[in-house]
């Protein structure tokens, strides 16, 4: 396979979100507004690149039977750092996400990431995955969170929509608009699949 | 007859037939929601009026729509998309905005029915998916209620028990009598001259259109007798316990949503249990959830939530109280 669709499988054919359906617990929780799921998206795009990067130069040295136990060590470092780094210069966006930045470390798609291609495959394969996943992600996220916001908050981006007469539904930015939002989404996903074939 | 059809027919089971059908089954259902259609339009005039018409409306478009995009079988004529529209806008306040009766229809029939594959598959009454995404999405108009006839802002009779609750609990005792006293009478309650949903309100008019759909045989008595007993004998115990008395069960029988919810939402042919058992641990639950959020929850009506949530574990219900297979080996040897 060649880097460039290393780079775009992660985008729509294999969408962690949308196709593996991998990270939920995040995905919903997060996506109460745009600025929210990219944070998140960002956050979580920096340690996937960066522990793809290093389980795929350790994955010869690393030994089979240790190697989950190895990943989340790794994992965990780059959660730490992101996480200092977002508390010193996001400090809003570090409050607003609370307890899932430090989450990422038990995040499914970047351990199933670590697991299923980065201790198999050579850096460059490895770093175009992890891009690519990454932007798929958080564009997975922001897809959710832009419709639960203009629905459940009338803004976007924090940028009112409507105009002040407006009743958004409030419904969909808590829990129950996520779950309504992904199932809606992966239907509509599913749909185009099945009559793409 | 032709010659053909008086052959000996040999076919596989079930051999005995009646002519009850779906449609006919609604046209009843209806029929039974008709006492309370006339109480509403009494009690609560053009506002009823407007709110039912634009739910049916926009219940059976949704219907038609959905099965068309979704290249379904028509289903209209089953006539569930009416009784649909008809129960989501009796547990609907007489002054909701009409957009938001619609968007609750739509959400109904949409989300609540179509989406799970349509009438027979659908995991959650439909009508109380509308009704819970509305209470969530635009809580303030869901909990503005008006008085019948006059349409003055008002509380329910269980909003006042709620805030005379917390008011006891805060230590003013003398606010919370003050708040008792404007409790309905139980006459009245009964009759539906209080505030309340559209269609929920005259419990006389329920039960009237209960015992039908129970003559009828549509449904089966265990369920709405389960649940109205179960929440009667739990309140008995809190009114006796706390020195209110007899009042206290036979207020909560006759409030909110229960005569509503037992005898036409509970029932729901797809969404409650198939086997006798089951029924009655369905009411049971039913009724313990009601109370228990009526009496320590943060809403003050719990009928809509209990029967969503016994309908989540109807297939686990009706698993662990299938009847017994006979004549089968317990092991192979």
């Amino acid at each position: 396979m060649s880097l460039g669709k290393e780079f775009t499988k992660g985008i729509i054919r294999e969408n962690p979100l949308f196709r593996l359906t991998l990270g939920l617990c995040p995905s919903l929780a997060v996506t109460t507004s745009v600025e929210n799921g990219l944070g998140m998206g960002a956050a979580f795009s920096a340690v996937l690149l960066a522990s793809n990067i290093t389980i795929a130069l350790l994955r010869k040295i690393i030994p089979d039977s240790i190697r989950i136990p190895s990943f989340i060590v790794i994992i965990a470092t780059f959660v730490t750092l992101i996480e200092m780094i977002m508390h010193a210069f996001a400090p809003d966006l570090f409050k607003s996400l609370g307890i899932y930045i430090p989450l990422i470390v038990v995040n499914c798609v970047i351990l199933g990431r670590a697991e299923a291609f980065a201790s198999k495959n050579s850096l460059m394969p490895s770093i175009m995955d992890g891009l690519g996943m990454g932007l798929g992600f958080t564009l997975a996220l922001v897809i959710i969170s832009a419709f639960r916001e203009i629905l459940g908050a009338g803004t976007f981006y924090g940028i009112p929509l409507f105009g002040a007469s407006a009743n958004p539904a409030l419904i969909m930015i808590l829990p129950p608009g996520g779950f309504i939002t992904m199932g809606i989404i992966l239907a509509l996903m599913n749909k185009f699949q099945h009559d793409a074939k | 007859m032709n010659n053909e059809s008086s052959l000996l027919l040999v076919s596989s089971s079930p051999h005995i037939r009646n002519t009850d059908s779906v449609p006919a089954a609604m046209r009843d259902v209806i029929i039974a929601l008709l006492p309370a259609l006339v109480a509403s339009l009494y009690f609560f005039r053009m506002a009823s009026l407007k709110v039912i018409l634009t739910c049916v409306v926009v219940a059976v478009i949704c219907e038609v729509v959905c099965r068309k995009v979704m290249k379904r079988e028509a289903s209209i004529h089953d006539n569930s998309a009416i009784v649909t529209g008809l129960l989501l806008a009796f547990c609907l306040p007489p002054a909701v905005p009409l957009w938001i009766a619609g968007i609750g229809a739509a959400v109904a029939i949409i989300i609540g029915k179509q989406l799970f594959g349509g009438l027979g598959n659908n995991i959650y009454n439909p009508a109380l998916i509308g009704r819970a995404f509305l209470t969530a999405a635009w809580p303030v108009y869901m909990t503005t209620w008006s008085a019948p006839l006059d349409g003055v802002t008002t509380a329910t009779p269980l909003g006042i028990i709620k805030e005379a609750g917390k008011l006891q609990a805060l230590g003013d005792a003398g606010a919370a009598q003050e708040l008792m006293k404007q409790l309905p009478a139980l006459g009245d309650m009964l009759i539906g001259n209080i505030g309340g949903s559209l269609g929920e309100t005259s419990a006389l008019a329920l039960i009237i259109g209960g015992l039908y759909l129970l003559y009828r045989g549509h449904i089966d008595w265990r369920i709405p007798f389960t649940y109205i007993g179960t929440v009667f004998i739990l309140t008995t115990i809190i009114g006796l316990s706390t020195g209110q008395g007899m009042w206290y069960p036979l207020f909560h029988v006759l409030a909110g949503g229960l005569m509503i919810g037992a005898f036409f939402m509970a029932t729901d042919w797809v969404t409650s249990p198939i086997t006798k058992k089951g029924r009655i641990i369905f009411g049971l639950g039913c009724g313990l959830l009601t109370v228990l959020i009526r009496t320590k929850g943060g809403y003050p009506e719990g009928v809509c939530y209990s029967i969503l949530l016994m309908n989540t574990v109807t297939p686990l219900i009706d698993r662990y109280t299938k009847s017994r297979v006979f004549g089968r080996v317990k092991n192979h040897a």
